[in-house]
């Protein structure tokens, strides 16, 4: 299992994984449909291709969240304290990064769960 | 104290001593219960909403009429009407609860423990709204192919061509190839119980197609050509509005929309391809000898102008100056002796310097036009 998991580094950058993917995977869904709404590829790839592709890419997109959530959760301690950490030490800083991270994943999470569910219910290129 | 003023009423007095009858306070209440000081506790704690719930009445009148988007009368706009109501009841509860626990938070004496506090933070004010949000995004997604139907193609659809001009309407009926049957202006007649396609343009700039009964409104863009379809369940007369600024008399752009039953509008339709303007020939060489046709065009005569609206059966019109003034004669000559005044910027040139009693029989022309 740990060799799954990465190995904690402390840097900033590890804040912005989920909303990087939550952008990535805006991007991709709004580009891909209109893409292939200009294009009208032939029949054989038709809408509803479009809907499984974009299907995976939001579950791909979810995990990674997911995992991006549990690395802080970790980074926080498992919520061994509480909030707010404002201690000028190493660990205060270190589990303030770590909550704030994990609220950001929760933010990211629901925002693709929300730019998918159009997917559900659009049901075709509009002239 | 619940007898007495029943009472008073039946004994026959005659005085106005009722409280029902007089409408004063409560239901029931004794005179001693209205003095002043009661007055200042009880009567003004019902009387006041209640007259601020009457001057709020004329708010009401909103809901209905013409042109109101909460008084469908096509499957659109009934569409829509159902999602603003569903919001509108979802927001009622949900802002009650919140001044409920406002009112709960005010007055709470004893203080709750942080950690119970916590929690209802992270389900009221997280967990909860991402819920309903998700819940209200599915509902309006789910509802949106209702409220602007997809439709392939036009073939066997009635089509309607609506150029939007500053500031009125060019209005072209089209026939089954895409030719122009015929054409009139700041007026829509439909069938009820048959889609119909409108083409949406504009050569000048942005204006936006809205009949608030019928359906959502669909912008006109220069250079482009948008489609919207609306089917009208109820017949009557309704209005349609301009919904995107367009210059100086863009509040003066409106036009009259009639849904009609399928019948009387093959038999307008009919009527319409056979309508000309040269009954009354001397109104008629008036209207041509001044130059009106230059821009206008009445069918069955020589006026063939295309610059501004078409006049053909201007009479049947509900309007003049597009949905600016009654249609009648007295509007009309003012609207040729100084159309700017009444509509500010219009293209029209004025014509004050005809003589006034050529005018009035140019407007009694166009009156008689059917």
């Amino acid at each position: 299992m740990k060799s799954f998991i990465p190995k904690e580094v402390e840097t900033l950058w590890t804040l912005f994984t989920a909303p990087t993917v939550w952008a990535l995977h805006f991007v991709v869904c709004y580009a891909t449909v209109a893409v292939f709404c200009a294009k009208r590829l032939p029949a054989s790839f038709t809408f509803d291709d479009v809907r499984v592709v974009l299907v995976v890419v939001t579950l791909l997109a979810l995990a990674m969240i997911v995992l991006s959530a549990f690395l802080a959760w970790r980074q926080w301690g498992f919520g061994s304290g509480d909030p707010p950490h404002d201690e000028p030490t190493r660990e205060d800083r270190r589990y303030f990064q770590g909550f704030a991270t994990l609220l950001l994943s929760g933010l990211s999470f629901a925002a693709v769960a929300y730019a998918a569910i159009p997917l559900i219910f659009i049901a075709e290129c509009q002239p | 104290m619940f007898s007495r003023p029943a009472a008073a009423a039946t004994n026959g007095s005659g005085r106005m001593n009722n409280d029902r009858l007089t409408g004063a306070c409560r239901p029931i209440r004794s005179e001693k219960n209205c003095g002043p000081p009661a007055f200042q506790s009880r009567c003004r704690r019902f009387i006041r909403p209640f007259i601020s719930s009457l001057l709020s009445c004329p708010f009401l009148i909103a809901c209905s009429g013409v042109q109101s988007t909460l008084d469908p009368a096509g499957r659109e706009a009934a569409d829509v009407a159902a999602l603003f109501l569903a919001m509108l009841a979802g927001a009622v509860v949900i802002w009650a609860g919140v001044a409920g626990l406002l009112f709960y938070a005010a007055r709470q004496k004893r203080g709750h423990s942080e950690k119970g506090a916590g929690q209802l933070i992270l389900w009221g004010g997280a967990i909860f709204p991402t819920v309903v949000l998700a819940a209200l995004l599915s509902y309006t997604v789910w509802l949106m192919p209702n409220v602007r139907p997809w439709f392939q193609g036009e073939e066997g659809r009635m089509r309607i061509e609506v150029t939007g001009e500053q500031f009125w309407w060019r209005v072209r009926y089209l026939e089954e190839g895409g030719n122009v049957a015929f054409e009139t202006a700041n007026e829509v007649r439909l069938p009820i119980g048959e889609r119909v396609v409108f083409s949406l343009k504009t050569p000048d700039v942005i204006h936006s197609f809205w009949i608030p009964v019928l359906g959502g409104k669909m912008d006109m863009i220069p250079g482009r050509e948008n489609r919207l379809t609306l089917l009208a369940e109820k017949p009557g007369t309704y209005r349609g509005v301009c919904a995107e600024f367009c210059g100086a008399s863009h509040a003066l752009m409106a036009f009259t929309v009639h849904a009609v039953e399928k019948p009387a509008f093959e038999t307008w339709m009919t009527a319409r391809r056979a309508s000309s303007g040269a009954q009354d020939a001397e109104g008629l060489a008036l209207f041509l000898k001044h130059g009106c046709s230059a821009c206008h065009a009445i069918s069955g005569t020589e006026a063939q102008g295309r610059i501004g609206p078409d006049l053909t059966a201007f009479g049947e019109r509900g309007s003049v100056a597009a949905g600016t003034l009654p249609n009648l004669e007295e509007h009309i000559a003012r609207f040729i002796r100084d159309p700017d005044r009444i509509k500010p910027k219009v293209l029209m040139p004025h014509f004050s310097m005809l003589p006034e009693a050529e005018t009035d029989r140019i407007a009694a022309y166009l009156k008689g036009l059917k």
